[in-house]
């Protein structure tokens, strides 16, 4: 942020390099953490559009402003932008600029590797979007990517689709492998593993589930390029391969990933909480049990992605079982951050409000989640709306909402200058209406059987719809907002303490406000 | 960067291709623990016909389906739709099969078998889904299926459903296909 390089105009010894090589070249933590936030943010532009576009065909039934085939490329890229340039960097990006100041450590272990691993990001999501100009389109199949759709039915851009996975991949297993070195290594005298930050914890974690399910993502996609150009027949029943087991591989990957796009938000939440109840967080060695039972739970529930594949009734009840079992140690999480906020002083900054809002819409999509872990009602559910509603009440105002509160809640130590509480506010109710005027409505429509994935729809489905796009353009529109008050806050505004907050704590806000260029060079005493 | 830091480093490094490696481990584990439960339906070739126990056991429906994959053109269809066999014994049954086009094809049936709990209890001796069919245009075929079900069948399941694909495999790869087959089988034997 240029608020940054301004302020240390005159320190050449220890400063930023000017100009566009000081982005290139930079290994500085912070500096990366800015690019990892100001991509993701451009990302979430980008897969938000598409959004618009969807919501905007299903304002009414009928076909109306695209083309089908078109719409099944705007499902798949809105999924697979969200998730890996959206969501993933952007906690990544918190993860560069906090976890070296909240265990004291002078940088990241792997500062090149860091770089690197932010730089070829880019890279990944132009081939992606590249694809959306190529003959027979961009990649059409969801995001999910199932095969024989992904193989056999697949545009040709699919191979292009692949090698952008495979470079999203390689950058995620980049940042997880530094994270980890970082926290195991770098922590200063004193902060010993139960001492560390919430945030720190909960990305130590999601960092081993990168490093133990981004290869096996690497490995299904490489699958995929086998089956389409070297005759192999992984997915292939003709030649004895089985279209299940690419789900299997799949959501192999793909339940823990959800666990990497919630963990880093448990953290995040945790401290802002404590911070506007001005109380110490309640239960912090249960939070990290807690988080630790998640992470090791989520590799053996994968199959409830599937209950409809045909499972044994054995296989059925075990991924049900073990699915509900997730709901204790997340129950546990939800039970400490409300015990946190009993009796405690708060106020209600915007970071407050996005983090209450966080816990209140999180445990909503949790009890979805819970109603979809039933076997046989899941047969009603599979592949619905309510589907839909689900991972979305779980991940926008679960994972989004988190990112936005550790914007307002860190902005003012990154750039020196308080945001404009009046319209972080603003930014939040109209958020706070928007996504769940899009999202609930959502729950009805796939309870009365109303498909995903699908550009037209029954007419009995057609009022809620209507009321889910209005929802939805209220809900993008006011993330300009949200653009604006950051760019506000970036360029100036009331000069921010360097504890920012009353109630915080943590080594994070012992440094200066804007946080120098180089923090933590000789490491702090922490008892 | 320390020496610790160092360690912590290669034991992440090792652990990503390990991981790599792990996603395609899954493939032949699969196929694996589907063979050895005998779920997702997969029948697989039997060992020998002289290890099998025959002793007549109950009566059993034996239904037959047979689906053409997409664009395949073939004529493919059972002899016979239904038979009442009895657990036990040995039966045979053919599946009429014709080239309808006027090209040389190769096919390649899968099988599948309804409820899945039944797959490991019929064994098959010979199927024609052991091996491709290649059809001259115009060329007709009976495909025999020889198979007993064993009297350990459940005996909740009064009817067994076995249904084959036929999948047109003329343009793939013969060799990586034929390879592929043939160690299938292999393993199956042992």
């Amino acid at each position: 942020m240029s608020a940054v390089i301004e302020n240390h105009h005159d320190d050449h010894h220890h400063g930023p390099a000017k100009g566009l090589t000081r982005w290139l070249y930079t290994t500085n933590h912070k500096d990366i953490g800015t690019l990892y936030l100001w991509f993701s943010f451009a990302m979430f532009l980008i897969g938000g559009a598409m959004a618009m576009v969807i919501r905007a065909e299903l304002f009414q039934p009928g076909m109306q402003i695209v083309e089908p085939e078109f719409y099944n490329q705007m499902i798949t890229l809105h999924g697979l932008i969200m998730i890996f340039g959206g969501v993933m960097p952007a906690f990544v990006g918190l993860a560069n600029w906090l976890v070296p100041m909240m265990i004291g450590a002078p940088d990241m272990a792997l500062p090149r590797m860091n770089n690197l691993s932010f730089w070829i990001l880019p890279f990944a999501f132009f081939i992606l979007l590249s694809s959306l100009f190529m003959e027979g389109g961009a990649p059409n199949f969801g995001w999910t990517f199932y095969a024989p759709l992904s193989t056999t039915y697949a545009p040709p851009s699919v191979t292009f689709f692949i090698f952008s996975v495979h470079i999203m991949g390689a950058s995620s297993i980049m940042g997880a492998i530094n994270v980890v070195v970082t926290i195991m290594n770098m922590r200063a005298p004193g902060v010993t593993l139960m001492k560390m930050p919430l945030f720190v914890w909960s990305w130590l974690i999601t960092a081993y589930l990168l490093i133990a399910v981004m290869p096996v993502l690497a490995g299904a996609v490489t699958m995929m390029l086998m089956d389409i150009h070297f005759g192999t027949s992984f997915f292939n029943a003709a030649g004895g391969g089985d279209p299940v087991l690419f789900q299997h591989i799949f959501w192999f990957f793909g339940h823990p990933e959800v666990y990497i796009m919630i963990l880093p938000a448990f953290g995040i939440v945790s401290h802002i909480i404590e911070t506007f109840s001005r109380k110490q967080l309640f239960g912090y060695s249960s939070m990290v049990w807690a988080m630790l039972s998640i992470a090791i739970l989520s590799f053996v529930v994968w199959a409830h992605h599937m209950f409809t594949v045909g499972l044994p009734l054995a296989a059925e009840l075990f991924f049900m079982w073990a699915t509900m079992l997730i709901a204790v140690p997340t129950g546990v999480k939800v039970f400490n951050w409300i015990a946190t906020m009993f009796k405690g002083s708060i106020t209600f900054e915007t970071p407050m409000l996005f983090a209450i809002a966080f816990v209140v819409l999180f445990t909503m999509g949790g009890f979805s989640g819970l109603m979809l872990a039933i076997t046989p009602a899941d047969f009603q559910y599979h592949d619905t709306y309510f589907v839909v509603a689900h991972f979305h009440y779980v991940l926008v105002p679960g994972a989004i909402f988190s990112i936005m509160a550790a914007v307002y809640y860190w902005i003012p130590k990154w750039c020196g200058n308080m945001y404009d509480e009046r319209l972080g506010k603003l930014h939040f109710w109209l958020s706070f209406i928007g996504v769940n005027v899009t999202f609930f409505p959502q729950h009805f429509i796939g309870l009365a059987g109303m498909p995903r994935r699908y550009p037209d729809y029954a007419l009995q489905f057609a009022d809620w719809n209507m009321v889910s796009t209005v929802g939805a353009f209220l809900f993008g529109v006011s993330q300009i907002l949200f653009l604006f008050i950051v760019v506000k806050t970036v360029m100036g505004g009331k000069k921010a303490t360097d504890q920012v907050w009353e109630g915080a704590r943590g080594l994070e806000w012992t440094v200066a406000s804007p946080a120098p260029y180089h923090t933590f060079t000789t490491p702090p005493k922490v008892d | 960067m320390n020496s610790e830091a160092k360690k912590t480093l290669r034991r992440l490094v090792i652990a990503v291709p390990l991981m790599f490696a792990f996603g395609f481990a899954l493939v032949p584990l699969y196929d694996v623990f589907c063979e050895v439960t005998g779920i997702n339906g997969k029948v697989f070739q039997s060992e020998n016909a002289d290890k099998l126990v025959i002793e007549e056991g109950r009566p059993l429906g034996l239904q037959f389906i047979s689906t053409n994959n997409e664009n395949m053109p073939w004529t493919f269809e059972p002899s016979e739709k239904v038979m009442t066999i009895s657990t036990g014994k040995y039966y045979t049954a053919t599946f009429y099969v014709k080239n309808t086009t006027d090209k040389k094809m190769t096919a390649q049936a899968v099988p599948s078998v309804a409820p899945s709990n039944a797959a490991a209890h019929l064994k098959k001796l010979e199927c024609f889904c052991f091996e491709q069919q290649e059809l001259a245009p115009g060329e007709e075929a009976l495909l025999p299926v020889k198979l007993l079900v064993s009297n350990e069948l459940p005996e909740a399941i009064e009817n067994i459903i076995l249904s084959y694909t036929i999948f047109d495999i003329t343009e793939y790869d013969d060799e990586a296909l034929a390879h592929h087959d043939h160690k299938d089988h292999h393993e199956m034997e042992h």
